[in-house]
């Protein structure tokens, strides 16, 4: 637990956008995931994937972590900022594009 | 064993008194829902907060009897 721990804060540390989801941005495996990854491409920033399907340790890991029970999340500079119906709410009141924005993230390589 | 949706309000319910749910099948499996809880409790609380006060109503069901719950949060008006 604690080894995962290590690992996911370096994750989240080192990228400055950051979804643990089920599946990969081209091959999403769930639909919350697949939501979430078309939010952030919407948004044309740039985003480091981590597929928990891939690793168990993570899987459990993340919800621990911050103590938010499901998959995708999203951490922006490290901090959690929520699942897929935290950024939908963020991306249609914009304040997904302005925290992005406010935060210096990367853009997405067009 | 999935949730129903009177056992999702009900549920919602006794962690918020007084809450207002409305759910809504979304593929029509009785096993993915959305909820959109209208709550006193959530005045003055992040999105995070108010939604982490939804997941915790469910313990550890979430993600296990029930399957996927998409959650809108509001504060009355």
């Amino acid at each position: 637990m604690a080894d995962s721990n290590t690992r996911i804060s370096k994750t989240v540390k080192e990228n400055d956008v950051v979804l643990f989801m089920k599946g990969t941005p081209l091959f999403p495996q769930c639909g919350f995931s697949s939501r979430a990854i078309a939010i952030l491409d919407h948004c044309g920033v740039a985003y480091e994937s981590v597929d928990v399907l891939q690793d168990m340790e993570i899987r459990q890991g993340i919800k621990a972590y911050s103590d938010w029970p499901t998959i995708p999340q999203l951490y922006v500079k490290g901090e959690f900022v929520g699942g897929s119906d935290i950024m939908m709410e963020m991306f249609e009141a914009g304040e997904l594009q302005q925290m992005m924005n406010e935060q210096g993230v990367a853009k997405a390589e067009s | 064993m999935p949730m129903s949706g009177s056992d999702i309000e009900a549920t919602i319910l006794a962690a918020l008194p007084g809450a207002e749910v409305e759910l809504k099948d979304l593929a029509g499996d009785n096993d993915h829902w959305a909820a959109t809880v209208t709550a006193e409790q959530f005045a003055g609380k992040t999105r995070v907060q108010q939604h982490k006060m939804v997941y915790a109503a469910f313990g550890p069901k979430m993600g296990n009897e029930l399957h996927a719950l998409q959650v809108t949060t509001l504060v009355p008006n």
